[in-house]
């Protein structure tokens, strides 16, 4: 199957789940999201040797850049 | 995984609520979550006039594609911080730009820094050598949230900060033990002076990959990379070290949020430091601040 997350491409056989697959590459499932053939799936799916699997990631930085205030006094 | 309401195929598995939902229930369960969050802390009303902050990102354009649906009078602004060249605010623009375009009452504003200021985030930050970039966006993006609310008569200012914002940033206020710092982190940020609006997080009981989930359910184009200025920032790393903790223990993030707002709210945690700094006005914008003259925004914009 082929797996894409952001700028890269792995091939992998098929029969894993895609937790397993996440973990596989080196990423952490609570990390990514899975979508399996333009669905999202969660990740005890099962995937099979012709599926393409995009991960996305989800998180997302620069708190203090996005205007958090942290508790400060000022705006 | 099947949904527990119909039994059809999950596209989520919410493991801290033991919850696996299909598209239709989770988007339905997301709402109603969101709404329940914004009645219970009283964040606003119906009839009150909301200023909501968007980036493009995928927090910001959910909660906005939420407020609309659920009926609040809602107006967005947009900050053009002329990051990345221009070209990453060019397209995260774009993306606020598409999704107001095809979204009945999705009414939005622009402040262009450098237009207003005379320049960007990104030359103010080669100007003031030293200063992070993150810090100075955020110090720009604060202010000219508070004016506009202000000037523009809003009764609050709402973010997308979501449940892993507020956990990152309570853990490295933790690892600091900047008492003064948790003693006012929270979802709804009262407004202490005239000039100031008060700031709400409806999402913020919600984990990051539940506003993404709900991003992809509802089809929402947001834009999907970082910030060129965040990449290695210190609160993705702390993110993805809860995200560790999540996976060892379900609900990790959640309990460490929520309780430490439980702790302070109920137990007094920190109550001593609320003993508050009288908030003064700018003598330039009028603006709140601690400081006795300029604010910490117009100070930005002396010459040295």
């Amino acid at each position: 199957m082929k797996l894409v997350y952001r700028e890269r491409e792995w091939e992998l056989r098929g029969g894993l789940t895609a937790r397993a697959a996440i973990k596989k590459i080196g990423l952490d499932p609570e990390a990514v999201l899975v979508v399996r053939n333009g669905q999202l799936v969660t990740d005890d799916t099962l995937l099979h040797e012709e599926d393409e699997v995009k991960l996305i990631a989800v998180i997302s930085g620069g708190v203090g850049g996005g205007g958090h205030s942290q508790g400060r006094l000022e705006p | 995984m099947k949904c527990k309401r119909c039994g059809e195929p999950a596209v989520i598995n919410m493991r801290q609520h033991k919850l696996g939902l299909c598209g239709d229930h989770f988007t339905e369960w997301l709402i109603s979550y969101t709404e329940r969050a914004i009645e219970k802390y009283s964040m606003f009303e119906r009839g009150d006039r909301l200023l909501l902050a968007v980036s493009g990102g995928k927090d910001s354009l959910a909660l906005w594609d939420i407020l609309l649906r659920l009926g609040y009078d809602v107006e967005a602004l947009y900050i053009d911080l002329g990051i990345g060249d221009e070209q990453y605010s060019e397209q995260s623009k774009a993306k606020v730009e598409r999704f107001a375009a095809g979204k009945e009452g999705a009414a939005y504003s622009v402040v262009n820094v450098k237009g207003t200021y005379g320049k960007s985030v990104l030359e103010l930050a080669q100007e003031k050598r030293g200063r992070k970039v993150c810090s100075l966006c955020g110090l720009v993006k604060r202010h000219i949230m508070n004016r506009t609310a202000y000037e523009g008569g809003f009764t609050a200012v709402a973010t997308g900060h979501n449940l892993d914002d507020e956990a990152a940033v309570l853990f490295q206020n933790a690892l600091r033990w900047q008492t003064g710092y948790l003693a006012r982190q929270a979802p709804v940020l009262p407004s202490t002076h005239p000039h100031l609006a008060r700031k709400v997080k409806p999402f913020f009981r919600l984990y990051e990959r539940e506003t993404a989930a709900y991003a992809v359910v509802r089809g929402i184009d947001y834009i999907y990379d970082e910030c060129p200025h965040s990449v290695g920032a210190t609160t993705i790393f702390y993110k993805e070290l809860l995200n560790q903790l999540e996976e060892r223990s379900r609900g990790a993030k959640q309990q460490f949020y929520l309780s430490f707002l439980q702790a302070r709210d109920k137990h007094g945690l920190f109550q001593q430091e609320l003993a508050q700094l009288e908030l003064g006005e700018c003598e330039k914008c009028g603006q709140p601040t601690t400081a006795p003259t300029l604010c910490a925004f117009c100070r930005l914009w002396e010459v040295e």
